[in-house]
């Protein structure tokens, strides 16, 4: 008798396989999924791509494919095989991911997941069994079974009306312009077995050459779940099965595509700090040099339009402050804030630590619309002052324990030649004001922001107006 | 604990940012997410950066594809992130108990919003329970960290790589909304990570071919003994792992608990309570598992009682009541649906609550008089 030699890429004996049989596999008598696991084993040698594999299996009867296959191993929840493989090739370009899925687990639970795998052209080989059934979980009804047929579930035979049409994979996946390679076969001759050996080496070639997504289907022998035996399953498979779900190659543009560009870099520690624009600070702690701290924590509100740049006017303030060695939070309106017209955020500025960045009654206002005057002006604290842009807003604020600062910053901002300046002439008129942020850290602040240099320098003009125009009025 | 001490210049930045870039100053080179509010930033920066240091940035299909490719990712050996907000994270739930249970590293950002359902993209606090107590099926924890500030953001986020790693399990950053959005001046920690790869990782080469990642025991006897093996690693990390914050403990008397966004309020209410001459203090869990327990547990000896101030419906306050029992009063204050506390708030119910104390106290020295 011929003893026949198992593929190198299988485990001699099958050690992680519990009981007491470690020379078989844990398949029913005629299954379909040892036979292609062989063909995938031997493909595996014969390519020489042993150490590079990562098998990815499913959840389904070839849950315990990692008991066989002696390549790498990664198992998966029901159906997400190909999003991890896109994890594992995506990481380890250099390595051949093969995912190897039921049509429950692929068709089913997992739908998404290889819709997607395959529109992005992942490039991973995937190997599809269709044996029209759920055989791990006791032949309830897949995707795949066919109309008329019994199952746990359908015991009365699938109806189009309940359960709908089988579902054909390869011929939804060809709609999509990414996959590479995709073909339908089974295994129930001689015959057969030789093309799908011929496709599941071309899948696995494809990848060893970086091209992109593979697709093949097996329709599979399930005598358990078809409560057949093995000689009859395959007849099934060929009367039957065959019919539904049409063999042949439904895409094949192997040579026609280029090879995936594949990731190499691996930057320095430097590379690294210059890509995320940091700088290591080697001196003293950034701001000690030249500290200039406020005194009290000062507590301020940006309001005004969404686009008047009211953000970025918080933003810099902090930017500022921080530089000049302060504590600093900068919060965007953000949830229920949101509504009603105005965008706003809260800035903090302080020589203590801050605790809630949250500014409920503030010392500095500055308003830019009507509506965020009307909605802020009674949260400014007394002895604070507001400050707003007396080109949009007609009605000053109504208050008298509270300092209210006109500043006609659109109009000013409109003569410099840009409306989208006005939040520049806010902040020099909040400079002149209150003294702060001072000018140097405000300098430093928008020469990191601002790359356009005219922008710049239209930027320090409104600065410049908005100070001189408060100052004018005797503001400070 | 705390990484080297070289840092690089302040930065003013928003927590959701920080974090991508510690995670990409800890080795972080994959990154897989999906779309949510509050914590899109957190894609977006990882989006952009992935890719100018080598990496891998994916928007995934679903929260359920973003967590699957970070368990293929994690599984093949590379440092990875996922990020989300609330209803993504419910969904992730499944891929979070795999990952636990084929004990792979994963950094799980979650920036907390208004919930159940859709609920809001407002602030809270409510996905608490699910993140500490386990929100997906099986025997497993998270190691939860939770920052209250754009630096811990960077630094916890930085250290979660070495701590998954460590314990080969999944790592929590949980964040509200506040967190993720507010800027703060940030100084990152030089970039520090191993460069040797993980031995039990299947990597696709020569040397990694007999490993194999998964998380089924089909024998009982083996899923009995791989629980125990993880209970282990969690008693070990319940050991190390504990962080948490002390604020003027020392001789308190009301003690105020919260995390995150809540325990900066708390601070300001201190401050102002102090200002009154009320010994009040606060403790902020920065662990949220392992939880600081036993800290809880030593200070109810000798606090009148806790006051625990939440942005949900009360969730985390049970673990302080399990640590307290019965000997001191659990207060509980909450805001949820993406309201938030204001610090007068929580002042005015901390002055509620010394009153009927110091009232309390009253009574019973009057009912202990006659007893002379
Ligand atoms: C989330 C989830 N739902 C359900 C199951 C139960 N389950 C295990 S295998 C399976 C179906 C397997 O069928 P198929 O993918 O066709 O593979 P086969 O067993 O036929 O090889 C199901 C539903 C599971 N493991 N996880
Ligand atoms: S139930 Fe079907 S698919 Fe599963 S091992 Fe048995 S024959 Fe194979």
């Amino acid at each position: 008798m011929k003893v026949l030699e198992k593929p190198r890429s299988f485990y001699q004996r099958f050690d992680r396989k519990p009981g007491a049989h470690p020379y078989t596999t844990h398949y029913c008598p005629g299954c379909g999924h040892g036979v292609l696991h062989k063909l995938i084993a031997e493909a595996v040698d014969e390519l020489g791509i042993r150490d590079r594999t990562i098998f990815v299996s499913p959840v389904g009867c070839s849950v315990f494919a990692y008991y066989y296959f002696d390549v790498g191993n990664i198992q998966v929840a029901h159906g997400r095989c190909p999003a991890a493989a896109t994890g594992i090739k995506r990481s380890r370009p250099d390595s051949i991911v093969i995912g190897y899925q039921g049509d429950g687990d692929l068709a089913a639970i997992g739908g998404n997941e290889i819709l997607h795998a395959a529109n992005r052209g992942e490039d991973i080989s995937v190997f599809f069994v269709n044996n029209a059934i759920y055989g791990m979980t006791g032949g309830q009804m897949a995707p795949t079974t066919l109309e008329g047929m019994r199952t746990t579930t359908t015991p009365r035979g699938r109806t189009i009306l309940n359960e709908g049409y089988p579902l054909k994979m390869c011929e939804l996946l060809s709609s999509l312009p990414a996959p590479v390679y995709i073909e339908r076969t089974m295994m129930t001759d001689g015959k057969h077995l030789m093309r799908t050996r011929r496709a599941v080496m071309k899948a696995l070639q494809c990848q060893v050459e970086g091209k992109g997504f593979t697709f093949v289907e097996v329709l599979s022998q399930c005598p358990t779940g078809w409560k057949m035996d093995p000689a009859l399953s395959l007849k099934w498979i060929e009367e039957n099965l065959a019919k539904a779900f049409p063999l042949g190659v439904y895409r094949d543009e192997v040579k026609d595509r280029e090879p995936h560009k594949r990731r190499t870099w691996i930057p320095s520690d430097e590379d690294v700090l210059k890509e995320l624009e940091l700088t290591l600070n080697l001196g003293a702690e950034s701001g000690d040099g030249h500290a200039r701290l406020v005194k009290g924590p000062i507590r301020f509100k940006f309001a005004g339009f969404g686009g008047q740049g009211l953000m970025l006017l918080g933003e810099v303030v902090a930017d500022a402050g921080m530089r000049a060695g302060n504590h600093v939070t900068w919060l965007p309106s953000y949830g229920p804030e949101m509504r009603g017209g105005t965008a706003n955020c809260h800035v903090v500025v302080s020589n203590d630590p801050i605790g809630s960045p949250v500014v409920g009654e503030c010392d500095q206002l500055l308003a830019m619309n009507r509506p965020s005057l009307a909605k802020f002006e009674a949260t400014v604290a007394p002895g604070g002052s507001i400050i707003y842009d007396s080109s949009l807003i007609e009605t000053p604020p109504t208050r008298t324990d509270v300092k209210a600062i006109p500043l006609p910053a659109t109009e000013i901002a409109d003569q410099i030649g840009s409306t989208k300046v006005a939040n520049m002439v806010m902040l020099g008129g909040l400079m002149a004001h209150l003294g702060f942020p001072g000018d140097e850290e405000t300098r430093e602040t928008l020469m990191s922001r601002v790359t356009r240099r005219e922008l710049l320098e239209k930027n320090f003009a409104a600065i410049e107006a908005g100070k001189d125009q408060v100052q004018r009025l005797g503001g400070r | 604990m705390t990484p080297d001490k070289l840092r690089t210049e302040r930065e003013l930045i928003k927590g959701n940012e920080a974090a991508v870039k510690a995670a990409v100053l800890a080795g972080c080179r994959s990154f897989f997410g999906y779309p949510i509010t509050p914590a899109s930033e957190i894609a977006h920066a990882a989006a952009d950066y992935l890719p100018l240091v080598g990496g891998t940035f994916l928007q995934a299909e679903s929260e359920i594809g973003a967590i699957n490719m970070c368990y293929g990712a994690a599984a093949s050996g590379v440092r990875c992130m996922t990020a989300s907000s609330s209803p993504g994270i419910s969904l992730k739930q499944e891929g979070i108990s795999y990952a636990a249970g084929a004990e792979l590293p994963i950094v799980i950002v979650d920036i907390m919003r208004g919930g159940p359902g859709l609920g809001n993209i407002a602030p809270e606090q409510s996905d608490y329970n699910q993140m500490v107590k386990g929100g997906g099926h099986g025997n497993y924890h998270l190691i939860v960290l939770a920052p209250n500030s754009a630096q811990e953001m960077c630094d916890l986020t930085f250290q979660a790589f070495d701590i998954a790693d460590r314990y080969r399990c999944p790592v929590c950053i949980l964040a509200d909304g506040f967190i993720g959005q507010m800027m703060e001046p940030v100084a990152f920690p030089a970039p520090a990570f191993p460069k040797s790869e993980k031995d039990w990782a299947v990597r696709g080469d020569a040397e990694t071919t007999k490993n194999f990642v998964t998380s089924i025991d089909l024998e009982p006897e083996a899923l009995e003994k791989h629980i125990l093996h993880l209970e282990s690693k969690y008693a070990e990390a319940a050991r190390n792992e504990l962080r948490w914050e002390e604020y003027r403990l020392d001789d308190a008397e009301y003690v105020l608990i919260g995390y995150g966004i809540v325990s900066r309020i708390l601070r300001t209410v201190v401050e102002k309570a102090r200002a009154e001459g009320q010994r009040v203090g606060m403790l902020r869990p920065i662990s949220l598992w392992p939880f600081p327990s036993a800290v809880i547990e030593g200070l109810t000896r000798r606090v009148k009682g806790f006051l625990v101030v939440e942005l949900s419906n009360g969730q985390m306050v049970d673990d302080v009541r399990l640590a307290v029992g019965r000997q001191v009063p659990v207060h509980l204050y909450t805001r949820c649906g993406g309201m938030v506390m204001t610090t007068k708030e929580v002042f005015d119910k901390v002055q509620e609550w010394v009153a009927e104390a110091q009232n309390e106290g009253a009574r019973e020295a009057a009912q202990l008089l006659p007893k002379i």
